[in-house]
């Protein structure tokens, strides 16, 4: 098969806009899509266990795993569980965005980071199986001795069983309509080698914190998905920049990235990767909230909004004051 | 599957002769204007000089492998001279844990940390050169000294034979070439140099707060195993010194050699990370690595088999007139942003912003204290096969 290395140079157009190429119904209660940038070019590199930000187009922002194979440049995958009494994101996902819908996204970012080990233990319950898809591979390529628990409802929710099916015995399946409640007790391994990874509905994710670190070993591996502050402010799409030092301004049109639009007012500021990972462009924030699309901060220094990379990062405000 | 071969200009030819190292830049004009792939005979090895397409070799490692080494032996093959980086010569996933932990060691963010002790040592080795005297050797007296002075205590080795690191960095990026004079010749004598450096990346050798100790606290964690450790010690042993060294040495001698562009910065000292990332664009210190192709790999029109190596010339692309107009010219009104000096992509230098901190803490004392810079004689380069720098540079300043 020959591997077309694609156009890779980076552009000035937006960096943040993804295409739903593919939407697939996965169980009954969960539905797939598939993203790929409008123009076909590579997406930024990430690591099992990492997520991206998507903001549907009038929606507010929410954190998904990638699900999808790493050795495919060009397509993201996600999955999203519809979740009647959430917040409205789910449903907004499963009711309006189909094929060709267009969303933005920021990073990917990993909280969620599969360390070397020999053996794994992956517990999953319902869309939690999302990070563990990639982490499974990885511990195939790894050549390391896994299993999986994979906890649902009912059968008919659980997406992608019949592809972990595959893994025969690796893999166990347990639904509460058809077995009760799980024993997770009887899970809990006595090996502190055993690297235990876990994402799920928080109850099951308390149980196994709770297991903590056995001597000589290291504590679970969790991932609780956090459901956005209702207060989640809409990005603005096009917004007035100020560089205060240069004293100009410019309005960022929505589809330039912020460093475009001060270039054409003479405001250089040096880049590297272009995508938000390397660190290079970082530009302190004197007003206004950023819009993060980095791969850098963390949660607590994007709470903060002192700094941004403006390569990717646009602005959550109508005005954003940069130290430039 | 057929292949397209018998089409991809030949080329003979040979990037790592004395003549090319000396002056590779018409060599470079020469393989961008063959095409965007090129099939060097001497090594049987295919070639990517034009900015387009090294920026996708770079960034590709789905179909372009580090694992089986980034120089011209082929790991699959061959047995490397020492065990492999878990970066450099890695792929994912095993690079995945090693790079993460890198990564955030050596962010800009944390570095910061160390920034003001760098400018304080930086103001004090240039006072010490100038209390000699207004001449003097750019490259004995600042470029080689500072690296020195501050990334061995920053990554927290001992103070003792740290006369090992130059030799060695240079062993190691003299061996991704091939098994010529540079590298038998001072292969019979390193050996002491790599068990130093060897007993330097082990725990009990390393203070408790430099990124040595960090290292080994991230295994601690569990974000790499133990048996890592030492590795990614090494890491920054062979590439954070004779690198730096390098990279002073190129913005010290594009600002010699140009002294509007040295009166521009004068004037405008916001230009100081402009003028690091210029000088090495101009001068691209790591001119080549390589990449193995895994599968059939189409780049342009070409169609390279798979499981061949790639050389791709990161110098000629930092000059491709595709890319950069007049890009021969050392000039601060240019954008230099998006150059591969430090690569691109998965493998984007992952010490870049340590190099940055280190060379524009040396330029901005320098430009504190000095009024002009200029070269006295011609300086005379020191060759390495994948390395570009200067063996002396005789200049004199006015304070």
């Amino acid at each position: 098969m020959t591997a077309i290395v694609a156009d890779a140079t980076v552009s000035t157009g937006v960096r943040d806009l993804a295409v739903i190429s593919a939407r697939r119904i996965v169980s009954d209660d969960v539905v797939e899509f598939t993203l790929r940038r409008p123009d076909g070019s590579r997406l930024p590199d990430w690591t099992p266990g990492a997520h991206i930000d998507l903001t549907p187009q009038d929606g507010t922002t929410r954190q998904y795993s990638l699900c999808g194979d790493r050795w495919d440049t060009q397509t993201y995958r996600i999955a999203v569980q519809r979740e009647a009494d959430g917040a409205g994101g789910s449903i907004l996902m499963h009711d309006t965005i189909h094929e060709g819908s267009v969303v933005r996204f920021g990073g990917p970012r990993n909280n969620f980071r599969l360390a070397p080990a020999a053996t794994y233990l992956f517990i999953a319950g319902g869309i939690g199986i999302t990070p563990i898809l990639p982490m499974i591979t990885q511990a195939d390529l790894l050549d390391a001795d896994w299993r999986l628990l994979y906890l649902g409802r009912t059968r008919t929710t659980l997406a992608y069983e019949s592809e972990l099916a595959l893994h025969g015995d690796r893999v166990t399946v347990h639904c509460a309509d058809e077995a009760g409640r799980a024993e997770l007790e009887s899970w809990r391994p006595s090996d502190p080698d055993v690297r235990i990874y876990a994402c799920g509905p928080a109850r099951l994710l308390d149980t196994v914190e709770a297991w903590g670190a056995l001597p000589g070993g290291l504590a679970p591996r969790i991932e609780r998905f956090a459901a956005p502050a209702a207060s989640d402010p809409l990005p603005a799409v096009a917004f007035e920049v100020i560089a205060r030092r240069s004293g100009t301004s410019t309005t960022v049109a929505p589809d330039e990235t912020l460093v475009t639009a001060l270039h054409r007012i003479g405001v250089e500021v040096l880049t590297s990767c272009g995508q938000g990972v390397c660190g290079t462009c970082e530009t302190d924030v004197l007003d206004g909230r950023p819009q993060h699309r980095d791969s850098l901060l963390d949660d607590i220094e994007r709470a903060a909004g002192s700094c941004m990379f403006p390569c990717v990062s646009r602005s959550l405000d109508k005005r954003l004051v940069l130290d430039l | 599957m057929t292949t397209l071969a018998h089409e991809i200009p030949v080329s003979d030819i040979d990037p790592f002769s004395t003549e090319f190292l000396s002056d590779p830049l018409p060599f470079h004009e020469k393989l961008r204007e063959l095409g965007p792939v090129v099939y060097l005979s001497r090594y049987e090895v295919h070639a990517v000089a034009r900015y387009a397409d090294v920026h996708r070799a770079l960034t590709d490692w789905q179909s372009l492998q580090s694992g089986a080494g980034v120089g011209l032996s082929n790991f699959t093959h061959e047995k490397p001279w020492r065990p492999p980086s878990l970066l450099l010569e890695a792929d994912p996933p095993r690079h995945d844990a090693p790079r993460a932990v890198l990564s955030q060691l050596l962010s800009q963010r944390r570095l910061r940390a160390l920034k003001g002790r760098w400018q304080a040592d930086a103001a004090s080795l240039v006072d010490e050169v100038l209390a000699q005297g207004t001449e003097f050797d750019a490259i004995s007296a600042l470029a080689e000294p500072f690296p020195l002075r501050v990334f061995p205590d920053a990554v927290g080795i001992g103070q003792e034979h740290r006369e090992h690191l130059l030799p060695y960095g240079d062993f190691a990026f003299n061996a991704f070439g091939p098994r010529n004079d540079r590298v038998t010749g001072p292969a019979k004598t390193i050996a002491p140099a790599i068990e130093w450096i060897s007993d330097q990346c082990r725990r009990e050798n390393l203070n408790d707060s430099g990124f040595g100790a960090r290292i080994w606290a991230a295994a601690d964690r569990g974000e790499i195993t133990h048996e890592q450790a030492p590795f990614l010690v090494r890491s920054l042993l062979t590439a954070g010194v004779d690198t730096t060294v390098t990279g002073v040495a190129a913005v010290l001698h594009a600002l010699a050699t140009h002294p509007d562009q040295w009166e521009r910065l004068r004037a405008d000292r916001s230009l100081l990370a402009r003028a690091f990332e210029e000088g090495v664009r101009l001068e691209s210190p790591v001119q080549t690595f390589f990449r193995t192709t895994t599968t059939e790999t189409r780049i342009a029109d070409a169609v390279i088999p798979p499981e061949r190596k790639v050389m791709m010339f990161l110098g000629a692309a930092n000059r491709d007139p595709r890319r950069w107009p007049d890009p021969q010219r050392f000039d601060l009104s240019r954008d230099p942003s998006g150059h591969v000096a430090f690569g691109m992509g998965l493998h984007h230098c992952v010490g870049q912003h340590v190099a940055r901190q280190e060379v524009t803490a040396l330029v901005d004392a320098l430009l504190d204290r000095v009024s002009a810079i200029e070269l006295t004689q011609a300086p005379r380069r020191h060759l390495n096969n994948t390395l570009r720098g200067w063996e002396s540079m005789p200049v004199r300043v006015r304070v």
